[in-house]
């Protein structure tokens, strides 16, 4: 028996498995998003949090400094900074040195438009921060028509600016999509000539993701293409453990393959409110808040909800499938946000499960998500989809959410 | 200091050699043993029992590996499976030599 892996699925212990103990919770998070600010400078048509605007209700300095206190006390390692942009907030590096001066070492997800040569700099100097940079496509035409016109250069300059600085490692995170997985090997290119690391996340029907995800998700076809690719280089690109519904295809591709939610990792959203997942900003995922009684510690540990995701859950529809060990249904976000049942298959359950189930009709009402700063339609981003973003339930409201990330391996 | 990129120099566990926890790892104590967490690499690895996390967090006290090992408890049957597991994390860098003792 092998004492130490960095590979839970596969790895037993005297007591198990470690991925079932996962699904029973730990006392901390291994991992956790937290979001900043709904404030973004970009309007990517797939954003998990639906930004733009701030949130007159996003957390002060110093509640953000008690929060990274709890997280110490917790031992939470490090935290994945998202957002919105999380460096538009005045505070950030002041939030930032706070953590690493803590304990809670930082990696935080930006377009790159404020990674100055100063920025650059200062952030390969420090052991304790690292850094994503957004990127969907390895060409500027496909690149911009998700995230906005100039973003790719924005992102690209960036990325030389860390270079030139000397930062080995920092991460090109790659939200993999329909019209960017014949790129997968001009990403890795891109990634190596800048000396950084690919990171392939899976898109979600979140947030604004919603919008758009018939029209981006990988097709039937581009999944196989996709996860034949993860094998080959699993071991060399990074990828939040998102891809664990491709399981079914076969072997398990490296990392944790289970979802995560409210078990090992959640989200700290800019307003303080403490969800299952980065992909889950939704009422019916939200476990508490930070700002209540007993701060996060308190919600982590004794939530309803969190204390509900960590019973046994039912394989559902899934129990007879020959995959459910190696799949567990999937990702419970893709599933809400396509209006299919929880205990169900994935909407891109690789037996076709679930597209069958939505081409049936499944998919009555898909939920909105709870919360939208979307800055109010001026002109289009986007010019490759319909601009079809219609009057959401709470488009004048404050508040919605992005980023991700699991262990780190 | 930029992260240290995977190919980190790192060398095989000696049990008769000292042996202590990089300074820039972390350990969280869990049920199943324990979280380790390298800062200068990012990676994560898991201790699979609780016996290991003593070793690992005793193994600057010890003149050598095998007496971290003895002290926390490894029976002779048992330490081939802890010098696989060290091996693992010097390999990982997560525990290195020390010098001396």
């Amino acid at each position: 028996m092998s004492l130490v892996s960095d590979h839970p699925a596969s790895a037993a212990t005297p007591a198990g498995r470690l991925v079932d103990i996962f699904e029973g919770g730990l006392d901390a998070p291994i991992c956790l998003t937290w979001e900043l600010t709904y404030a973004c400078n970009l309007a990517c048509v797939h954003c998990l949090s639906s930004s733009g605007r701030r949130d007159p209700h996003e957390l002060t300095t110093d509640e953000c400094k008690a929060v990274i206190d709890e997280f110490e006390r917790m031992q939470i390692f490090y935290v994945n900074i998202g957002g919105g942009e999380p460096t538009v907030r005045a505070d950030f590096w002041e939030l930032v040195d706070y953590a690493t001066e803590h304990h809670v070492g930082v990696k935080f997800s930006t377009n790159g438009s404020r990674i100055t040569t100063a920025v650059a700099r200062r952030l390969a100097d420090s052991d304790y921060v690292d850094v994503q940079i957004s990127l969907d496509g390895a060409t500027a035409a496909t690149n911009d028509a998700v995230r906005g016109a100039g973003s790719y250069d924005t992102a690209l300059a960036a990325m030389g600016r860390l270079a030139e600085a000397g930062f080995v490692g920092f991460k090109l995170s790659v939200v993999v999509t329909r019209h960017n997985i014949a790129q997968l090997d001009a990403l890795k290119d891109l990634a190596d000539r800048f000396g950084a690391q690919l990171r392939l996340t899976r898109l979600r029907p979140s947030g604004r993701g919603a919008d758009v995800w018939d029209e981006l998700h990988p097709t039937a076809a581009q999944q196989r293409v996709l996860y034949d690719w993860l094998v080959v280089h699993g071991e060399e690109v990074l990828t939040g453990d998102s891809f664990f519904h491709l399981a079914g295809y076969g072997e398990p591709l490296p990392g944790l393959n289970l979802c995560g939610a409210g078990r090992v990792v959640c989200l700290v959203d800019p307003v303080g409110d403490v969800y299952a997942c980065p992909f889950a900003i939704h009422d019916q995922f939200l476990a508490g808040n930070v700002r209540s009684p007993g701060g996060f510690a308190e919600v982590w540990r004794n939530s309803d909800l969190f204390v509900e995701l960590r019973r046994p859950q039912s394989a559902g529809a899934c129990g007879t499938c020959g995959h459910y060990d190696a799949c567990r249904g999937g990702c419970m976000a893709a599933k809400f946000f396509t209006g299919l049942p929880l205990d169900g298959p994935d909407p891109e359950c690789v037996l076709g499960h679930g597209e069958r189930t939505l081409a049936d009709g499944g998919r009555p009402t898909p939920p909105k998500p709870s919360l939208d700063h979307s800055r109010p339609p001026r002109r289009s981003p986007v010019a490759l989809l319909p601009a079809r973003r219609p009057d959401r339930a709470c488009n004048q409201s404050p508040v919605a959410s992005f980023a991700p990330d699991l262990p780190a391996r | 200091m930029p992260p240290t990129p995977p190919a980190a120099v790192t060398e095989r566990f000696d049990g008769s050699r000292p042996w202590a926890l990089h300074p820039q790892v972390s350990l969280r104590p869990e049920s199943f043993g324990a979280l380790a967490y390298h800062f200068g690499t990012r990676r994560l690895s898991f201790l699979k029992s609780r016996t290991l996390l003593t070793v690992v967090e005793s193994l600057a006290g010890h003149p050598t590996g095998h007496d971290a090992c003895r002290a926390a408890g490894v029976t002779a049957s048992e330490l081939d499976s802890y010098e696989r597991a060290l091996d693992r994390l010097a390999e990982s860098g997560m525990i290195r030599p020390r010098e001396g003792s």
